[in-house]
């Protein structure tokens, strides 16, 4: 267990750190409720003390719980700290919930990403949490004289029923925080049974300071004698700067400088995700951010076309491979071209089961259908920036970042600073959705305050944000069935691909269902960047999969949930192959809760229903999409989710994000695209490229958890992949269309006399 | 440059800014009021949405020259204490992912409902439909303005 080395004593804590006790944390007491009351809110007071990394105890009883993970709604800053509560056996109406910096020595794996962290952290925050209480029953052991297996702990106090002693976690710190920590194998956790916090709704920890206005975000952030600054990049893909005029901004209103600012050095060898659409970039610095966006537009500078390069990359599992990055401005029309055209050639075989060959060969039909989806900007509300004091040889950054441990290698490369002197502060982020996994803007702002030898904070504009590349790929997916006379499947054939990853999982349902399965991959280079996006690659392969099946389910004159439900049997009882990466009573439960609580076979008047399942990030999840047409245009009325994510931490914000992925979902599926015009893209703000809106979100969303003793799988991102497919299956019922292309919306306006 | 001299959440301050700056910088540069949101500067999202003498307005998209003499509200002014009825829903409702666009989502609910205190579901949507949430917020949004509504 690495957490029992990673406790400092309070003074190194101090000093590595930067941070105070006490005051700092007074902001907290929100958490009692709406109308917090001296009587009813501790504070955590001036002294207190480190039990561990995580565990900070004050003298009255008060207790600060840092969240190790960076935050951008998903509510990690909440679930987490409740976990260590839960095992700390303390009242969660006296905890304080800090954000942790990143701080490596201290915690671990502060990342943001795959939907992972309640996952990662449930054993070593429970752990934690246990061993803190254990160091405070060891302290009454000593302090009282009693025997260990006599004490018990309830709520914030430990307790000797025999001698009747008593006291509150606070009288027992000091002495807890000398103690050696028990050996971890010695530590037992408590019975799921026995949970008090875990299982119970708990309101978001800022939840206060949010409808107040609070400044929680690095774009808020401000310093004495900070400095703006706002960046110009190239205006297309495949295109470099080739010069630019500084004196067409410096002699402008509260401008400073110009600069090139260049992201990575030549020899650095880059991360896994040090993925920067454009190597160099324009800095404009000013006194603020009106006038240096002001200068953005009158800057002068010339372009060119960038030639094709290659660079070496770190893969995510330590391999490095080259990353060829062609010359050329592309466009959507040639990328739809291309698509088609590898999906008429043979891909590289991902899994091959039983002779598909022959028993395609020998179907009495045979179903094919391709289903495409274009590229997808994040769009985060908070646009791109980062706060950044770099002097001398101290850096200090303050951003929103996903992933701070990976940009740590690029900051230290280029600001040539080694990496015990760059301290790295987590904000807030205003959504992250994957984007923010990629960390260049802490570079690129860092630069700029190395530059000016000033703290700046750099903004993007939307502009700036939505044209900056890392998009989830374009992708395209072949799906053949070969039916028999008497319209059994006899082999299931998928190849897909994409601009320039593969969405494809080869060992996912409905592999190891099949006796005759065959998939295939391809993909191809490009200049426009791609990067994680909520759920990747499961996002597309979901909704053309699960919209296959129900084409297919209807082809054989099956219930599209009995169908899959079937095949799930048949991978229960009788599996075909050995990686099949999903346990099919697991997807099975989650079909049958759904089919239960939507009142599957009993549709409501005026509406079409579709369904969808899909298993990632650890997780099932069942979705059906009800659709009404009205004024000739679909409306989504509810959308009915079935969920095992085994246990759920904190059950209302578990739904909360699951009602927002199943918008996020119905949202980009109806309108979601970014195209490209010789490598310009074509959308740059929310007046072209179309988000969901209020009047577009389901009329009402329900999001039902599976009860389960198992412990805790992704959520996040889960909800989102069978969304397509549910709402296109849906929609296929409502106007007879089956739609085959993202995002829906252009092909519904082509559908004359909806719902006439 | 020039000197305006504003009404911000009741208080009288003074800005010395270009005429054209538009009223969400001066709040978030000028006079640190970085609850309103920058999201779009184009008046396409809502995340900066303020009052302008009740009107919810968007900031980002409303020159300084024109807030002389006009009482701005924003959401640090909205209420006192975090009280007011539509920030009450909204921690009833735990409404916030991210939180981002919250501010003006607030301020918007908080117009709609002071010039038409029982509006009708086509109505919340009609008066948000310009503030967007990426983190798909809208049902509880929606749900959090009702319950504010039977407040009022």
């Amino acid at each position: 267990m690495t957490l029992l080395n990673k406790k400092l004593d309070r003074r190194s804590f101090l000093k590595v750190s930067g941070l105070a006790g006490g005051g700092m944390m007074l902001s907290f007491s929100w958490l009692a409720g709406c109308k917090p009351t001296p009587e009813e809110v501790l504070t955590m007071p001036d002294e207190w003390f480190e039990i561990n990394s995580y565990i900070k105890i004050g003298e009255n009883g008060a207790v600060t719980l840092f969240n190790p993970n960076p935050e951008f709604g998903q509510n990690v800053k909440t679930s987490l700290p409740m976990i260590l509560a839960e095992e700390l056996d303390v009242d969660w109406k006296n905890v304080f919930v800090e954000q942790a910096d990143f701080y490596p020595e201290r915690f671990d794996r502060q990342f943001t990403g795959g939907s992972q962290s309640v996952r990662a952290a449930w054993t070593p925050l429970r752990t934690a949490g246990a061993i803190a209480r254990q160091l405070i029953v060891n302290a009454a052991v000593q302090s009282w004289n009693v025997p260990v297996a006599e004490i018990t702990t309830n709520m914030g106090t430990v307790e000797h029923q025999a001698s009747g002693k008593k006291a509150g976690y606070g009288e027992m710190a000091s002495l807890a925080g000398t103690l050696d920590a028990p050996d971890p194998e010695t530590i037992k956790l408590k019975d799921n049974a026995d949970f008090k916090i875990i299982g119970q709704s708990k309101k978001n920890v800022d939840l206060q300071k949010i409808v107040t206005g609070k400044p929680m975000f690095s774009l808020d952030h401000k310093v004495e004698g900070m400095k703006y600054a706002a960046i110009v990049h190239p205006p297309a893909f495949g295109m470099k700067l080739k010069s630019f005029d500084k004196s067409s901004v410096t002699s402008l209103p509260g401008i400073q400088d110009a600069f090139k600012v260049k992201v990575f050095k030549d020899d650095y060898g880059r991360n896994f995700f040090d993925t920067t659409t454009f190597p160099e970039i324009i800095a404009i610095v000013g006194n603020s951010t009106w006038e240096v966006l002001q200068a953005k537009k009158s800057l002068q500078a010339e372009w060119e076309e960038a030639p094709e390069s290659t660079f070496p990359m770190a893969g995510r599992g330590g391999q490095t491979r080259d990353i060829s990055v062609p010359g050329g401005l592309e466009n959507s029309s040639t990328h739809k071209e291309k698509m088609a055209q590898f999906q008429r050639k043979p891909g590289n075989i991902q899994r091959k089961d039983g002779d598909p060959e022959a028993a395609f060969k020998k179907a009495a039909r045979v179903i094919e259908r391709t289903y495409t989806a274009p590229f997808l900007a994040h769009n985060t509300m908070e646009p791109m920036n980062c706060f950044a004091d770099v002097k001398g040889n101290r850096a200090i950054i303050y951003g929103p970042t996903q992933a701070p441990d990976f940009i740590m290698n690029a900051l230290s490369s280029s600001l040539e600073l080694p990496k015990e002197n760059i301290q790295i502060n987590l904000a807030r982020m205003g959504g992250g959705f994957g984007r923010r996994a990629y960390s260049h803007h802490m570079v690129e702002a860092a630069l700029i305050s190395q530059k000016i030898h000033a703290p700046v904070k750099m903004v993007y504009t939307r502009e700036d944000d939505m044209s900056a590349g890392v998009y989830r790929p374009t992708y395209s997916a072949t799906y053949r069935a070969a039916l028999d006379e008497n319209d059994n499947l006899l082999a299931l054939h998928v190849k897909a691909g994409g601009i320039p990853e593969s969405p494809l999982h080869a060992n996912r349902f409905p592999a190891g269902a099949l006796d005759n399965y065959l998939a295939e991959s391809w993909q191809t280079e490009s200049n426009i960047t791609i990067g994680a996006f909520r759920a990747p690659r499961s996002n597309f392969i979901a909704g053309a999969e699960q919209s296959f099946l129900d084409e297919l389910a209807e082809e054989m004159g099956k219930d599209p949930i009995a169908f899959r439900l079937e095949l799930l049997k048949r991978a229960e009882t009788n599996p075909v192959g050995e990686n099949n990466d999903y346990d099919p009573k697991r997807y099975a439960g989650v079909l049958e809760l759904v089919r239960d609580k939507s009142n599957w076979s009993n549709v409501p008047n005026g509406i079409s229903r579709g369904v969808s399942a899909y298993f990632c990030h650890n997780s099932y999840v069942a979705e059906v999409v009800d659709v009404r047409i009205q004024d000739k245009q679909p409306v989504v009325e509810n959308v009915y989710a079935a969920v095992d994510c085994g246990i759920v931490v904190n059950p209302d914000a578990a739904a909360n994000m699951g009602e927002g992925a199943i918008v996020d979902g119905i949202g980009n599926a109806f309108y979601g695209e970014m195209t490209f015009e010789n490598g310009v893209p074509t959308k740059r703000n929310f007046d072209k490229y179309r988000m969901i809106r209020h009047g577009e979100a389901p009329r009402k969303i329900e999001v039902h958890f599976v009860e389960s003793k198992e412990d805790p799988t992704g959520l996040g991102e889960p909800l989102f992949p069978p969304v397509f497919a549910a709402l296109g299956n849906s929609l296929y019922r409502a106007t007879g269309k089956r739609l085959y292309e993202q995002p829906f919306q252009p092909q519904i306006l082509q559908i004359e006399n909806l719902g006439m | 440059m020039a000197q305006f001299s504003l009404n911000i959440n009741g208080k009288s301050v003074q800005v010395d800014v270009d005429p054209n700056t538009p009223l969400l910088w001066v709040l978030r540069d000028h006079l640190d009021l970085v609850g309103t949101k920058f999201g779009c500067g184009i008046a396409q999202c809502g995340a900066c949405t303020v009052h302008v003498n009740g009107e919810a307005v968007r900031s980002c998209s409303y020159p300084i020259s024109i807030v002389e003499d006009k009482k701005v509200v924003t959401i640090e002014g909205l209420s006192e204490k975090g009280d007011h009825p539509v920030q009450k829903a909204w921690v009833e409702h735990d409404v916030p992912q991210c939180g981002y666009c919250q501010s003006g989502q607030i301020m918007s609910a908080a117009s709609l409902l002071a010039r038409n205190p029982k509006p009708t579901d086509e109505e919340i949507t009609s008066a948000m439909n310009g503030n967007i949430c990426r983190c798909g917020t809208y049902t509880r949004i929606k749900a959090a303005i009702k319950t504010a509504s039977q407040t009022l």
